[in-house]
């Protein structure tokens, strides 16, 4: 019997280990989605169900600004760094290896190799300087900043696409005499479009979680929702927070979903 | 090759820099540009109120190990700036061992499920590395409270009399650095193992090897390199971590990143922030080239 319940690819504990970490990983934010629905005031009790703290969280107008200035940064990120990275995908992939090419994986993928203080720090003093100079305080700093680290982000699922598209559909669509533009406009784009839209919706997605770069790069009266949550961290905690929270987490949860469900390669 | 030919190749690699331009100018602004603002700074002079002087001085890198005495003007060894690299460096490396103690089998469990689950286990993997955070360590903080889950759970069943006081220190610190991280250190050590040929360990056991040498001279030696990206993965956020520091360290207990904001804001000493910045991204920088070192070595030779 000994001999039957020997798997190879078995060690004992890990799979005891691995469901554990799992629980370790979902269990804390389980639990502060159900205080989001707790009744009572208090962070300790459970007073029952109620939407309350979604209803005071939504009438809260600091809560309103800072979604929708969340929102419309990442909406703003996500157009712009989907934009740059599609050329540039279709600019590095498809085409003889030139000198050069590993220079721009390198300033692409810059942003997840350098610390993101670092980066929050040097562009507190570079748009510092800016906003001394020209005196605009817009909303166009943050989304400068926030297109630029999310280049990397969308660049992958476009260069993945592209690498794997078949290239025999634009030789016949040229072979056809189609310009080169309309080649692109009516045979590379469709079929590239779900990798771009995958890489805008990982790009918002990053966006809309940003700390520490929004954090030093904003002016008064800029706070993004986690920026806001960062500040509120600092005084006596309601379950508002955990409503915000929950909400953003939903918003994250249901683009992943969709984008690994567009990704998802077919068996 | 024929001068058509020469010139199709020309106008290729035209094309494939113009299309980078607009990204590489966004990057160039935006990210790796400012990048030199920081070396600048760091070598002028602080001003009163924080900002600086464009006088040239080294003292902002001369302050990361030394500082100056208020009353007698002397340079001595800064004992709380070593006291912070050390809590820094210290606590990622925790954090990376024990990233590396629990995802190893998670990243087992998820690469030897059967190919239809794989998926399943590896998107739950992968929602948490893309959730907020700062959701997450506050989540942790919710954990770790002194009316939070473990207590709760712990005075229940009458394991403690008193509430642990956990939040607000080194340990809570490495909790949520191991908590938050913990995703980047299992994806690349399930790519490492996928890749494994489980008939490596049928050769093993065949040979009469224990189960703790096929871990130990068989898998581990082969999923090498899984473990080094997964543990340059974890090491390099932690080291510049902020978010995680702030939120559970409870202010006194920075790390460097929290040391680099003290001085633009509070300290309002600008060069020495700088400067610190600097050395933050020297460490990052020369981590990785000895991964992409180790990594082309690797590949080299099978």
């Amino acid at each position: 019997m000994a001999e039957r319940s020997f798997h190879v690819a078995r060690l004992p504990g890990f799979a005891t280990m691995a469901v554990a970490v799992f629980v370790a990983l979902y269990l804390p934010i389980f639990t502060l989605v159900a205080y989001s629905f707790n009744a009572s005031n208090s962070m300790a009790v459970w007073g029952g169900f109620s939407l309350d703290w979604y209803a005071k969280a939504w009438a809260n107008e600091q809560v309103k600004d800072a979604t929708v200035r969340s929102l419309v940064i990442a909406c703003f990120a996500a157009v712009i760094s989907t934009a740059v990275a599609t050329m540039a995908a279709l600019g590095t992939t498809r085409r003889r290896a030139f000198k050069g090419q590993t220079f721009i994986y390198v300033m692409i993928n810059q942003p997840l190799m350098v610390p993101e203080i670092v980066t929050a720090v040097a562009l507190m003093i570079l748009f510092g300087l800016v906003k001394t100079v020209t005196g605009i305080h817009g909303l166009g700093y943050l989304v400068l900043a926030h297109a630029a680290f999310c280049v990397p982000f969308a660049y992958l699922p476009i260069r993945a696409r592209l690498e794997g598209m078949d290239l025999t559909l634009e030789t016949a669509a040229a072979d056809l005499y189609a310009t080169p533009w309309a080649t692109f406009r009516r045979v590379t784009l469709p079929l590239l479009a779900p990798g771009m839209v995958a890489g805008a919706m990982l790009a918002f997605v990053i966006s809309l979680d940003d700390v520490v770069i929004t954090e030093f790069v904003k002016s008064g009266g800029q706070d993004t929702l986690p920026t806001y949550m960062l500040g509120q961290l600092r005084r006596q905690l309601t379950p508002e927070i955990n409503a915000v929270s929950t909400m953003l987490l939903a918003v994250t949860v249901v683009l992943l979903t969709t984008f690994f469900l567009l990704t998802r390669k077919k068996d | 090759m024929s001068r058509a030919e020469d010139a199709a190749v020309h106008r290729s690699v035209r094309n494939g820099w113009l299309l980078s331009t607009p990204a590489l100018f966004l990057l160039t602004i935006a990210a790796a540009g400012p990048l030199l603002i920081v070396l600048v700074y760091s070598f002028l002079t602080p001003g009163q109120h924080g900002n600086v002087v464009w006088d040239f001085s080294v003292e902002g890198w001369i302050g990361i190990l030394w500082s100056k005495d208020i009353f007698t003007g002397e340079w001595g060894l800064a004992d709380a700036h070593l006291t912070i690299f050390w809590r820094s460096v210290s606590l990622s490396l925790l954090t990376t061992i024990f990233t590396f103690l629990l995802g190893f089998p998670t990243a087992w469990f998820i690469a030897t499920r059967p190919p239809a689950q794989r998926a399943l286990w590896l998107f739950l993997i992968t929602i948490p590395f893309w959730t907020n955070l700062l959701i997450r360590t506050y989540a942790i903080n919710e954990v770790l409270r002194k009316e939070g889950l473990i207590n709760a759970v712990l005075l229940k069943l009458g394991v403690i009399d008193a509430p642990l006081d956990m939040l607000y220190g080194p340990f809570a610190i490495f909790v949520g650095m191991t908590y938050v991280y913990l995703p980047l250190m299992v994806l690349p050590l399930f790519a490492a193992i996928d890749r494994f040929d489980m008939k490596l360990l049928e050769a093993g056991y065949d040979l009469y090897a224990s189960r703790m040498q096929v871990l130990r001279r068989v898998i581990l030696p082969i999923v090498k390199p899984g473990i080094i990206a997964g543990s340059i993965l974890v090491f390099v956020p932690s080291l510049g971590a902020y978010v995680t520091p702030r939120v559970l360290g409870g202010g006194k207990q920075m790390m460097i990143g929290n040391f680099i904001e003290l001085q633009f804001l509070a300290g309002k000493n600008w060069p020495l922030g700088a400067a610190l910045a600097m050395v933050l991204l020297i460490i990052v920088t020369v981590a990785l080239l000895v991964y992409v070192r180790y990594a082309n070595r690797d590949t080299s030779h099978g």
